[in-house]
């Protein structure tokens, strides 16, 4: 399985709202806590460790 | 003047003059430095196979403190094939449920149910001097029985000079300084080896900026057998994290996380440490501090354990940060490595070379410690405001969701390392359970009658398993014993069938020593046994 970095996010804009939704009301140290808990539950949901290694390097690109 | 460090838990080795101390300097086959439990479960498995050997330490018996106080199954095995495993488990601890706090917040609890058809637990608490008496105990049964053990106390080693074939030392004691000399010296002298550094030999790593606080308190508490840990403690100038953890004798061990800038002399003042432990027990609670001391550590090896004729074994050749119990056990498992290598070579049946594989094999077991017990300790002791809130992310998720719980790392205890890809190394063409694959230490089974491992006691010997084995005696002088089992009859558990066979209907293992499987086939001819055992004692081709 390889990392899908086509786009797979159904509905982005009402995503992206949501996203920004769940921080709104957050001082910036409880923004990073909840932004850490979303990544350890998201990696957990993935699991697979090469995918997991190709999406720490594709984080990793800035300019890409 | 030898000079007395530490105090004495027991005199197990009271100085007493020998004749060499008056005569130009004796020739000994082995000598060990430092008598600990690395130095004596080495002397004891030497001794055991017939090689001279003598032991010298600088103190008259075992050093107060608890210190390790977790000894792994592997190291129970190890310490049952040398004759005083059962003594241990007798006295020890055994413990299956840990609790995990976060503040105030209980996050989660474990159980480590005991593993079924293993004759040792997971683990047990017993304090390190408690260890090594017994070792010490079973080195007088050896000696009654004529094994060539000798242990010489208070007697220090003050310098030492490498001849290639030999070494000198020069050693101090209450009635003056004498001289002998050693075919082969083995450094168990602990981690700041003083002759490692006579040697000027480098020790590098990673040193981790902080002070733990250890105290040692006997109560009669309600307190279950359970391992507490808390990350970021709720009492009252408790650290970062806190430990507390049963040993035997109603004695509790309580680990405190202090950080690095401390004043040490001010922090193990008696007061001091009895407000932490008030803080931490509950007013009122009812102890005495039966010994307190504090640490830091480092994680770091030496690039080779064998120089020339010096052997570096425990401590002195490797150290990890203590979660995890990867300091005592690791050493233990030198020992079992090393012991019948140098028999072998002493006695001549196995070249030299075969003890650059000690080096090799227990420098990858150190690695794998050093790995270990590092990534515990970044998840103990986060290193940066990221890792802080990664650290606590996962420690808020494991409260609700199992899959965050085995992110949490307060340690993971001693499991012995794979000897994977390893020159000693034979054929591995049985289809077999990963567990038991060659480099792995042989996993225990229950028999109709006794225990697998009780089998293998210490010389290369043949398991065959529903088939037949070659019966050879020896290879080129190595002794081989032979073990012959069939399912039907001697598996009624079926863990053997689990743990050896697997899918497979038979096959036939070659066993080191130490218990590692050297080679293992669906069936063997003699020319594969032979060129396996070969193999492993440093003669393959």
């Amino acid at each position: 399985m390889n990392l899908n970095l086509e786009a797979n996010i159904v509905d982005p804009d009402g995503f992206y709202d949501e996203l920004l939704e769940a921080h709104q009301h957050l001082d910036k140290a409880e923004s990073d806590a909840f932004n850490a808990r979303l990544i350890l539950v998201l990696c957990n949901h993935i699991g697979d460790r090469e995918v997991l290694a190709e999406a720490l390097a594709a984080a990793a690109q800035r300019d890409a | 003047m030898v000079d007395v460090r530490y105090d004495i838990a027991f005199k197990l080795y009271p100085y007493k003059k020998v004749p060499a101390q008056d005569r130009p300097a004796e020739r000994h086959p082995v000598v060990i430095v430092g008598g600990g439990p690395i130095g004596m479960a080495t002397a004891l498995d030497l001794g055991r196979k017939g090689t001279s050997v003598l032991v010298l330490d600088d103190h008259e018996g075992v050093g107060q403190g608890s210190r390790a106080i977790c000894f792994a199954k592997r190291t129970l095995e190890i310490a049952d094939r040398l004759g005083a495993g059962h003594a241990m488990l007798d006295k020890g601890v055994v413990w299956n449920v840990g609790k995990v706090f976060h503040g105030e917040k209980r996050v989660f609890e474990f159980n480590l149910q005991p593993q079924a058809g293993h004759q040792f637990p997971a683990f047990i608490n017993l304090q390190q001097p408690y260890f090594e008496k017994f070792l010490v105990d079973e080195i007088r049964v050896a000696q009654a029985e004529g094994a060539p053990i000798e242990i010489r106390g208070q007697n220090l080693v003050t310098a030492m000079s490498d001849h290639g074939d030999h070494v000198a030392l020069d050693i101090d004691t209450p009635d003056g300084a004498y001289q002998l000399e050693a075919d082969w010296l083995i450094a168990c002298d602990g981690a700041r080896s003083p002759l490692r550094d006579m040697m000027g030999l480098s020790f590098d790593g990673r040193v981790f900026e902080d002070n733990f606080l250890i105290a040692d308190v006997k109560m009669k508490a309600a307190f279950p057998t359970e391992r507490w840990f808390w990350f970021e403690p709720p009492f009252k100038n408790s650290g970062q994290s806190a430990l507390l953890h049963k040993q035997p004798d109603d004695v509790w061990r309580i680990d405190f996380q202090l950080g690095w800038d401390i004043d040490r002399k001010a922090e193990l003042d008696p007061e001091k440490i009895r407000s932490r432990v008030d803080a931490m027990l509950g007013e009122g609670a009812e102890y005495e501090l039966e010994w307190t001391s504090i640490y830091t550590f480092q994680c770091r090896r030496m690039q080779k354990f064998r120089h020339g004729s010096v052997l570096f074994a425990g401590d002195s050749a490797h150290q990890v940060s203590p979660f995890g119990a990867r300091g005592a056990n690791s050493g233990v498992q030198d020992a079992d490595n090393l012991a019948w290598k140098l028999d072998l070579v002493i006695k001549g049946l196995a070249p030299e070379s075969l003890l650059d594989s000690y080096s090799e094999e227990r420098a990858h077991g150190a690695d794998e410690n050093i790995l270990n017990s590092t990534r515990a300790t970044d998840f103990l002791t986060p290193k940066s405001e990221t890792s802080q809130i990664f650290r606590n992310a996962v420690l808020d998720l494991a409260g609700e969701h199992a899959f965050a719980r085995p992110l949490v790392n307060s340690g993971r205890l001693s499991v012995p390392c794979v000897y994977d890809d390893m020159p000693l190394n034979g054929t591995d063409s049985l289809d077999g359970p990963e567990i038991t694959r060659v480099g792995a230490s042989c996993v225990d089974a229950p028999l109709d009658q006794g225990f697998l491992l009780n089998h293998l006691s210490g010389q290369f010997t043949v398991i065959a398993i529903n088939t037949q084995a070659p019966d050879l005696q020896d290879v080129d002088g190595v002794a081989l014993s032979l073990v012959s089992l069939d399912t039907k009859q001697h598996d009624p558990s079926g863990a053997l069938q689990q743990r050896y066979l697997g899918e497979e209907t038979q096959a036939v293992y070659l066993i080191r020593p130490d218990q590692h499987v050297a080679a293992r086939w669906p069936s063997a001819e003699e020319a594969d046994v032979r060129a396996a055992v070969l193999k492993a004692i440093g003669r393959g081709a």
